[in-house]
């Protein structure tokens, strides 16, 4: 982290964030058992940094979006979900699929925030996701187990990791990935004032990084065979048996 | 800025509010003289335990047909706020349906919504916020801007819930706004996953596991140890991940937020993903076969082993004892 912007490092090579990986394969696999259509890559970063959608792309995604400007700068969920709302809008997906949330900003709150932005019906936190009929049927966790929710489409769904398994890209994927379109567009090309996203736009501001209070480690021993008795010695001790 | 009145989004657990409702009602108390809870729902259940922690009024929108809790009371709260009649902050869990609602309402009203809270102060005329990143190394401090009511995301056990003796609030209705074609996906129905031992958020010990045990048959000797101690079995993310056991498990970041009295991580490296999750807990003891795992670096009792050594031993020493 920066501490004089306040803003997370990222000048350096970017990769596909593990969690979108899930996204990615699970779009794939949708597509695949639908017999057709294809997968669209909608991304915003800096520098123009594509080497993530690269690795997307060789795992079989046709094409992809990426959104840079300078003025996205220290945006929030709220301004991102809007340059990724406008970017979608610019096509029709019958679907648009998340990560339920990066593992930076973790916020979990993009999808729904897109899919407001875009009128859109959704479903979040998926587990499992079968289509019929031009409507998805999820299985959505919740804090007890899971609900059952039907929705048609269009509409937007964020999935939760370990889903499913993302597929490795092969030798001939990595080679296709390179010279499939990734289209790189700005605020102006999505119609968006500067002054609405980025820290401008923000409706917050960060006003101190401080050390959080640091946890003492304690006893550290080696297992010679019998580090199973130390630990019932302990458990004793915490008067937990 | 004096906040005047708070509005908590509550969500029912066993017939009641939701732990997670009556934590924010207790820290609302201290922000604002007037503390309501809004429900996506009919309310009635959670009007004393909230009026008992100090909730006067439960806004209610009553039966929601089935229709997602984001969609709706995103809707029903910005029009709150538009007709003049919503409060001064919003504070939400950072549940399944509290981001959802998050949300959608922050579209609505085009504000931020200030997540992953673990604390909380009005300071001079605002509303500031803290949230660990790093793993909890640091604490970001965050303050809404603008004429909009904030609304903050606080996560699970942030602050501990005590009851002020308040009656049962009021139940009143909460006006539904047209959500169109946005409000087309329903629920058509609910299943409860049922574990025998006590939940992973609420149980007093806590046993994970991860990458350490080598293999997915062998999370078995995470759940028979957490079984003998009484407590609930927890996973890494890393696990999760690779299929071995259910989301529902995780523990971390992305997962549940435990606060145990005794937390037993199990061939757990200890990412910062996961340490956001546990290390709130009252005694860690770590195994792990890396003597440099950051594991350790929280732990009250660490054991430099092999897991698969050390566990069926301590749970052989365990049963013998009875």
């Amino acid at each position: 982290m920066n501490p004089e912007t306040k803003t997370l490092k990222r000048d350096v090579k970017l990769i596909l964030d593990e969690s979108d990986s899930y996204g990615v394969e699970y779009a794939l696999q949708l597509v695949e058992s639908a017999g057709g259509g294809t997968v669209t890559l909608v991304s915003m970063a800096p520098n123009n940094e594509t080497s993530g959608l690269r690795t997307a792309l060789a795992m079989g995604a046709e094409s992809a979006m990426l959104i840079s400007d300078d003025a996205l700068v220290g945006s929030d969920a709220l301004s991102t979900a809007k340059v990724l709302a406008a970017a979608i809008g610019r096509n029709t997906p019958d679907l648009v699929m998340a990560a339920t949330e990066s593992s930076d900003g973790y916020t979990g709150t993009v999808p729904e925030q897109i899919a407001a932005l875009l009128d859109l019906p959704s479903v979040t936190f998926a587990k499992e996701i079968t289509m019929a009929d031009g409507a998805m049927t999820v299985k959505r966790q919740t804090e007890a187990g899971y609900d059952v929710v039907e929705c048609p489409l269009p509409a937007v769904v964020s999935v939760t990791a370990g889903v499913v398994e993302p597929r490795y890209p092969s030798f001939k994927g990595i080679m296709a990935a390179k010279n499939k379109p990734v289209e790189e567009l700005d605020c102006a090309a999505l119609g968006i004032e500067p002054t609405a996203v980025g820290w401008a736009g923000g409706g917050q501001e960060i006003v101190d990084i401080v050390e959080a209070p640091a946890r003492e480690a304690g006893e550290k021993i080696e297992d010679e065979g019998d580090a199973h008795e130390r630990i019932v010695g302990f458990l004793d001790e915490l008067k937990v048996l | 800025m004096t906040l005047s009145k708070i509005w908590v989004y509550g969500e029912e657990a066993n017939g009641t509010a939701s732990a997670n409702t009556l934590e924010l009602i207790t820290k609302a108390r201290e922000l604002a003289p007037v503390v309501e809870v809004v429900v996506g729902g009919d309310g009635t259940a959670l009007a004393a335990s909230v009026g008992e922690h100090g909730a006067t009024m439960v806004h209610a929108t009553g039966d929601l047909a089935g229709g997602m809790q984001g969609v709706h009371l995103g809707a029903a709260l910005a029009q709150a706020v538009a007709a003049g009649t919503g409060p001064d902050m919003f504070l939400l869990p950072t549940t399944y349906d509290g981001r959802d609602v998050a949300a959608r309402l922050s579209v609505k009203l085009d504000a931020t919504v200030i997540t992953n809270v673990v604390d909380l102060a009005v300071d001079g005329d605002r509303v500031v916020g803290v949230e660990p990143v790093f793993g909890g190394t640091l604490d970001v401090k965050t303050a809404a801007t603008g004429d909009k009511p904030p609304i903050v995301l606080v996560r699970p056990k942030s602050f501990t819930a005590e009851p002020s003796g308040g009656a049962p609030a009021m139940v009143m209705p909460l006006a539904t706004a047209d959500v169109g074609a946005s409000g087309a996906a329903k629920t058509i129905d609910k299943f409860v996953e049922e574990s025998d031992g006590p939940k992973l958020d609420e149980a007093a010990i806590v046993v994970s596991g991860g990458r350490g045990l080598g293999d997915a048959d062998n999370f078995g000797l995470v759940e028979s140890l957490a079984k003998l101690l009484k407590g609930a079995p927890g996973a890494s993310r890393a696990i999760v991940d690779a299929g071995w056991v259910p989301y529902s498990y995780q523990v971390g970041q992305t997962g549940k937020v435990v606060k145990p009295s005794v937390y037993v991580a199990v061939g757990i490296s200890g990412a910062t993903q996961h340490l956001v999750g546990m290390k709130g807990s009252k005694t860690i003891i770590a195994v792990n076969k890396d003597p440099e795992a950051p594991i350790f670096g929280v732990a009250d009792l660490g054991v430099v082993g092999d897991a698969l050594k050390v566990v069926p031993k301590l749970i052989e020493a365990l049963e013998a004892r009875g």
